[in-house]
């Protein structure tokens, strides 16, 4: 598999403290990379340290050291366009956040912000993007509706289509089922799974179940450390190590 | 715990009273000031008093030059301070961060809205109208009036831009957008009935103000309506100010004839305010 994604020796702190502690990973390119582990493991911040967004925190200073690369590149060199990487990386989050604005603004503001105006190319974004979403039917009548009036699900698979239409190579999505139904969950979670093909998937999941439902390759973390990572299958049925095991079978967590 | 005097429904019923006594108690005297100046004033105003020009001594004839000054200067004090209110309040809100120079803006916005309205008369005649030698005119007026606004602008404005949910500027952020663009495509239209809300309050104030306009631009009488922006004007609170203390034998009709249409002036921006505020809170959506 070839990697995408290169992380090594990242280590991450918000002020004194510390949320990633050396973590090495690769991420292979075509598939769905699940990191999980209990709350304050790193996952988030890991997920966020690949398109930069942790840049955007003010409050606390932030020290990094390590190398995030993606296709052979550094992220954090000084050359790179922070802006251009936001949208070869993608990111879908948690709760649904609708821009406040209509579906079709919604689906179309990546690429309107990186400036693109040809109204084909833009019509033929918004349509294969909320296709992908699996979202295209329920609301391909309500394009010039108001992005919140939609339901819950909807709008977390409209923010899913936003992100696509940004044409990314990664899709991060830091647990992006956390306020969905079970039947909304499955929907998205086929989605990913046909979206793997195409790109580079890196997901924090909702639950251990899921983690193992959708899992090509799977990390667990743990209080800022990697403990183990292998192939979905190998994980969950066969860990190597002790604190993995008994994470995947439910004795703490 | 003992219980002590009466039920929980009894202090409930009594705190109920007491509160509703004190919020109507607010709204007396301004129902009253206002329905005292129309009973008052509205025999004054007619269409002649409202397109002529002053005659006798201003004791006959219209108080068009003092309306047309007031919304000149009313339009000047925008024009000086949404720019420089608007700009600062984003620079505050989005971009600023909390270090000396931030901290020393924050105390000066706040001492400028503490100044006395008859300083920034005097500040406005010392630096517009003698210093850059604007002369007596409406851009000096326009200019204190503006300077004397921003403060109040800004700190509406600030609150209105904080008031849009942190989470729409990382979502912009994470789609690739700059914080530039952000701030313009997100941030700004969801601040804007906060903004203009403030913007329309700081005008009003400033519409009604006499002491800024005294010694900046404000004429006594004038026999023409002003052709530049550096004539002198007459506007309505200063003419309020001169028909009520200065000429002798002034009908009272008129003196509230002018506070009246002042009045409307101002209820009329109020009213702008409100309808743009309830619109937008229409089209709001989160």
């Amino acid at each position: 598999m070839v990697t995408k994604i290169g992380i090594y020796d990242l280590r991450f702190a918000y002020g004194g403290d510390t949320a990633l502690k050396d973590v090495t990973l690769e991420v292979p390119a075509q598939a769905i990379t699940v990191l999980f582990g209990p709350s304050r493991a790193g996952k988030s911040t890991l997920l966020r340290c690949v398109n930069r967004l942790n840049d955007l925190i003010e409050a606390i200073p932030i020290t990094r050291s390590g190398e995030v690369l993606l296709d052979g590149k550094d992220v954090y060199a000084p050359d790179v366009d922070v802006t251009e990487l936001r949208r070869r990386v993608g990111m879908v989050f948690a709760l649904p956040l609708p821009l406040p604005m209509t579906v079709r603004q919604n689906v179309l503001y990546g690429q309107r912000m990186r400036g693109e105006r040809n109204p084909a190319r833009l019509n033929e974004l918004l349509e294969r993007s909320l296709l992908q979403a699996a979202l295209w039917d329920e609301v391909k009548d309500r394009l010039d509706d108001p992005a919140t009036r939609l339901s819950g699900g909807q709008q977390q698979r409209l923010c899913i289509a936003r992100t696509l239409a940004l044409e990314p190579e990664v899709i991060l999505l830091d647990n992006p089922t956390s306020g969905l139904d079970p039947l909304s969950t499955a929907k998205v979670e086929a989605s990913l799974r046909h979206l793997k093909e195409e790109y580079t998937i890196v997901m924090v999941p909702h639950s251990v179940q899921q983690a193992a439902r959708v899992a090509d390759v799977a990390a667990f973390l743990l209080g800022g450390e990697l403990v183990e990572v292998g192939t979905g299958v190998q994980i969950f049925t066969r860990p190597q190590k002790k604190r993995t095991e008994d994470y995947v079978t439910g004795r703490f967590g | 715990m003992k219980r002590t005097g009466f039920s929980p429904q009894t202090t409930q019923r009594i705190a109920f009273a007491v509160l509703t006594v004190l919020a109507v108690v607010v709204v007396v005297p301004i129902v009253l000031v206002v329905l005292y100046i129309v009973v008052q004033g509205i025999g004054a105003i007619n269409w002649e008093f409202l397109t002529r020009m002053p005659r006798g001594g201003m004791k006959e004839g219209g108080i068009l030059p003092a309306i047309v000054g007031t919304v000149v200067l009313t339009f000047g004090t925008a024009l000086v301070s949404i720019p420089l209110a608007v700009g600062a309040a984003i620079y505050l809100a989005e971009y600023a961060r909390d270090n000396w120079l931030t901290q020393a803006i924050r105390l000066a916005i706040i001492n400028l809205a503490g100044i006395p309205s008859v300083v920034y008369g005097l500040f406005g005649l010392g630096l517009f109208v003698l210093f850059l030698k604007l002369g007596t005119s409406i851009v000096a007026g326009s200019l204190t009036l503006g300077l004397m606004t921003v403060p109040v602008v800004i700190s509406t404005a600030e609150e209105a831009l904080l008031a849009v949910p942190q989470s729409f500027r990382v979502v912009s952020r994470s789609l690739g957008a700059s914080r530039w663009q952000t701030i313009r495509h997100v941030v700004l239209p969801n601040a804007l009935p906060g903004i203009l809300t403030g913007v329309i309050l700081g005008l009003e104030r400033a519409a009604g103000e006499t002491a800024p306009i005294l010694f900046t631009v404000a004429a006594f009488y004038l026999p023409q309506l002003p052709s530049s922006p550096f004539d002198q004007t007459m506007a309505l609170p200063y003419h309020l100010y001169v028909i009520a203390t200065q000429v002798p034998g002034m009908p009272l009709r008129i003196q509230y004839g002018t506070a009246l249409v002042l009045l409307l002036l101002v209820l009329g921006l109020d009213v702008t305010a409100t309808v743009i505020r309830s619109r937008f809170r229409r089209r709001r959506q989160w």
